[in-house]
């Protein structure tokens, strides 16, 4: 990635003495934008776009974008690729014939951000799915913004009043094979209340000429119980995941992210609880490698009582990688007995991988019980030994230590559906590793 | 092993495990200072010692653990210089150590390590894994023996085990992966006296005329359990007294101080 920016002030004019040059990827961005609004014009995407517009691609500035400096880091964006011809179908099914499952349960398939029905499986009873724009109540993020004003019109699953399902449902967003473009896609999950269900998004196939900016919405109504895992396991040259959550009374979340690949990989999580003893357990494993750099940021709002969060997340940072971990929790005045608790751990196997953590509580109730934790270390040489000296090499050993860091944060999705694919997942990227040292 | 003569066996099996003249540090402290012994195959050898004189750091440096610099000297186990091998090559010719404080691994399971510590050995041999219910048979066998409870070895490697488990759970280990030599680390520290008795009935058990045992002890308690053929005195890093079993007994009444003064 090339950065060049140049920052210089058109002081001989009182009226832009504030307004920074636009970077070349912002100048793309609102062209881009304005073709799209000459197509099919939206109040609404005008709306999300004058934010983002307000603010730009995020710096070093933005504190939520401290450790991701993605103006420096984005010299350009991609072309956006357009809605996909018959051709792209056709030549996405025989793809798609060679690809393994990750999960059981059903596949729904995205193109260029756009539900494919004909490539997708038949949804069980209860769930159904309607096409058309996703809204939400905005989240402060320009990249959310951006992803409001670009994405096509996007799809929404509704789970019906205490449906339970029993198999996951599985989104896959397929990569396209043309060399370098930029991909929005904006799905929503709503569970109406006492619904159950788990859901997966699975991104797959991507170069490094990808840039792909997807967008999660769900809501969980009273009483919902929902899992939803993403895995980011392609090599994308850059993967902007934005996800919001929203919990109403004593709804249940279990979410989780796995990143194995990509050069460039943001994962942004935003929670809310608004309804009372809602329950949240995020967690996620980043594995990084190469000159990797993958960035997970949580921002989790306990806004009624007696709620419970938790957040697990690790990473194992290899060769010169950069991982980072921004976790902040704000209890609002009106949460009182909130339950939160936040941890992070990450384990470093080169002298020059690089992990950045920085959990945050922000407590404005005065009857919490909230705490935060994040440790960084290198793999302990007391357990390799103990493991050698049984016979097992150094690499393997290694590898079974690594294997069990990583999987105890699979572990704690609690559904074999989803734990055994992942941890297949974590096995396959440690045999690799293993195949490159 | 393999022997191509009972002449060279019977050789090998006097001197089976032979240290000579090493000297060990660890940052910059002599720890082990010249220490030469000699364990012969079937012998069950105690070292005893008072705090500090470096019994830990021999049974260690047999295992290969890194941080310790090997200044000079030599480790031949079965005329093989065991200071040029890599931990895990050592257990694969038949050194095991059980730890004093066994470390715990949170995320492993015992009965998934305990499958790969023994087909890493199987594998070295050239033979093929064995098959899980072959595994699960022999394990069973030997955790019956040393009344370990089957729930134990679902659990996370020694996490949560208490001292007697951490300690049943090494010889266990120690039956199923028939080493040539044991090394026991204070295995009685943190021993009720029950716990003590089942222990050294494992170690027992594994007695034979091909195998031997380095017994580290402090106390002459373990010795009760475990009848050494051969007691040495350790102090500041060497040994200095070599006798029978009644050389236990009297260090049990008169402390190690005749022989600190000795080496001092």
């Amino acid at each position: 990635m090339v950065i060049a920016i140049m920052r210089r002030r058109l002081l001989d004019s009182p009226m832009t003495a504030h307004v920074v040059n636009r970077s070349a990827a912002e100048r793309t961005l609102a062209r881009q934008f304005a073709e799209h609004e000459r197509r099919e014009p939206s109040p609404v995407r005008a709306a999300a776009f004058a934010r983002f517009a307000a603010a730009g691609l995020p710096t070093r500035r933005v504190e939520a974008w401290h450790y991701t400096d993605l103006r420096a880091s984005m010299a350009d964006a991609a072309p956006i690729l357009p809605a996909p011809t018959r051709a792209h179908i056709e030549a996405a099914r025989s793809r798609l014939a060679g690809l393994g499952r990750f999960a059981a349960g059903p596949r729904v398939v995205l193109l260029g951000g756009s539900f494919i029905e004909e490539l997708s499986d038949r949804l069980p009873t209860g769930v159904s799915i309607a096409e058309g724009p996703v809204t939400v109540n905005a989240v402060d993020d320009p990249l959310a913004a951006l992803n409001e004003a670009l994405s096509p019109s996007g799809c929404t699953i509704l789970v019906a009043r205490e449906a339970k399902l029993v198999e996951p449902i599985t989104f896959l967003h397929f990569a396209d094979e043309v060399s370098s473009y930029s991909v929005y896609s904006r799905t929503a999950i709503a569970l109406d209340a006492g619904a159950q269900a788990s859901f997966v998004e699975i991104f797959d196939g991507a170069h490094a000429g990808v840039q792909r900016h997807a967008a999660t919405i769900m809501t969980l109504a009273e009483g919902a119980r929902a899992r939803h895992v993403a895995v980011v396991g392609d090599e994308p040259g850059l993967h902007v995941e934005t996800q919001i959550f929203e919990l109403a009374e004593t709804a249940e979340l279990t979410a989780f992210g796995l990143v194995s690949g990509g050069e460039l990989t943001r994962r942004q999580v935003f929670v809310r609880m608004t309804g009372d003893a809602a329950k949240v357990s995020l967690g996620g494993l980043a594995l990084i490698d190469r000159a990797r750099r993958a960035d997970t940021t949580l921002q989790v709002v306990h806004a009624a009582p007696s709620g419970t969060s938790r957040e697990f997340y690790r990473a194992i940072v290899d060769d010169d990688a950069v991982g980072v971990f921004q976790g902040k929790v704000i209890v609002e005045r009106a949460a009182q007995k909130t339950d939160g608790s936040m941890k992070s751990q990450a384990i470093l196997l080169s002298p020059r991988a690089q992990m950045n953590e920085k959990p945050e509580l922000e407590i404005f109730a005065d009857d919490v019980v909230c705490g935060h934790g994040a440790t960084v270390a290198s793999l302990d040489p007391e357990q390799v030994f103990y493991l050698e000296s049984r016979g097992i090499s150094n690499s393997d050993a290694k590898g079974m230590l690594l294997e069990a860091f990583g999987g105890e944060s699979i572990d704690r999705i609690e559904d074999g559906l989803l734990v055994g694919p992942l941890r297949a997942r974590l096995a396959a990227w440690l045999e690799t590793r293993k195949a490159k040292t | 092993m393999t022997v191509n003569s009972t002449g060279r066996a019977r050789a090998q099996d006097r001197g089976m495990l032979e240290i000579k003249n090493l000297r060990v540090s660890i940052e910059d402290k002599l720890i082990l200072d010249n220490l030469s012994l000699t364990v012969n195959a079937g012998e069950v050898a105690a070292i005893m010692g008072p705090n500090g004189s470096g019994k830990s750091t021999l049974a260690y440096v047999l295992a290969g653990k890194p941080a310790y610099a090997v200044l000079s000297g030599e480790i031949l186990l079965d005329g093989e210089n065991l200071l040029e091998l890599e931990p895990n090559e050592r257990a694969l010719k038949g050194v095991f150590l059980a730890f004093q404080y066994p470390t715990e691994i949170p995320g492993v399971a015992a009965m998934t390590f305990l499958k790969a510590a023994l087909n890493a050995q199987r594998r070295a041999r050239g033979e093929g894994d064995l098959t899980t219910p072959d595994f699960v048979r022999r394990v069973r066998e030997a955790a019956n023996a040393l009344k370990i409870d089957q729930e134990m070895l679902r659990r996370p490697l020694n996490v949560g085990f208490s001292g007697g488990e951490k300690k049943r759970f090494e010889v266990l280990q120690m039956a199923l992966l028939a080493p040539r030599l044991g090394v026991l680390d204070e295995t009685d520290s943190g021993l009720d006296i029950d716990a003590l008795r089942v222990v050294a009935e494992g170690v027992n058990a594994l007695r034979e005329p091909k195998r031997a045992f380095v017994v580290i002890t402090h106390y002459q308690r373990l010795l009760d359990y475990i009848k050494p053929d051969v007691v040495h005195v350790m102090t500041r890093g060497r040994i200095v007294a070599t006798g029978g079993p009644e050389l236990a007994l009297e260090l049990e009444r008169n402390g190690y101080r005749d022989y600190a003064e000795e080496a001092a």
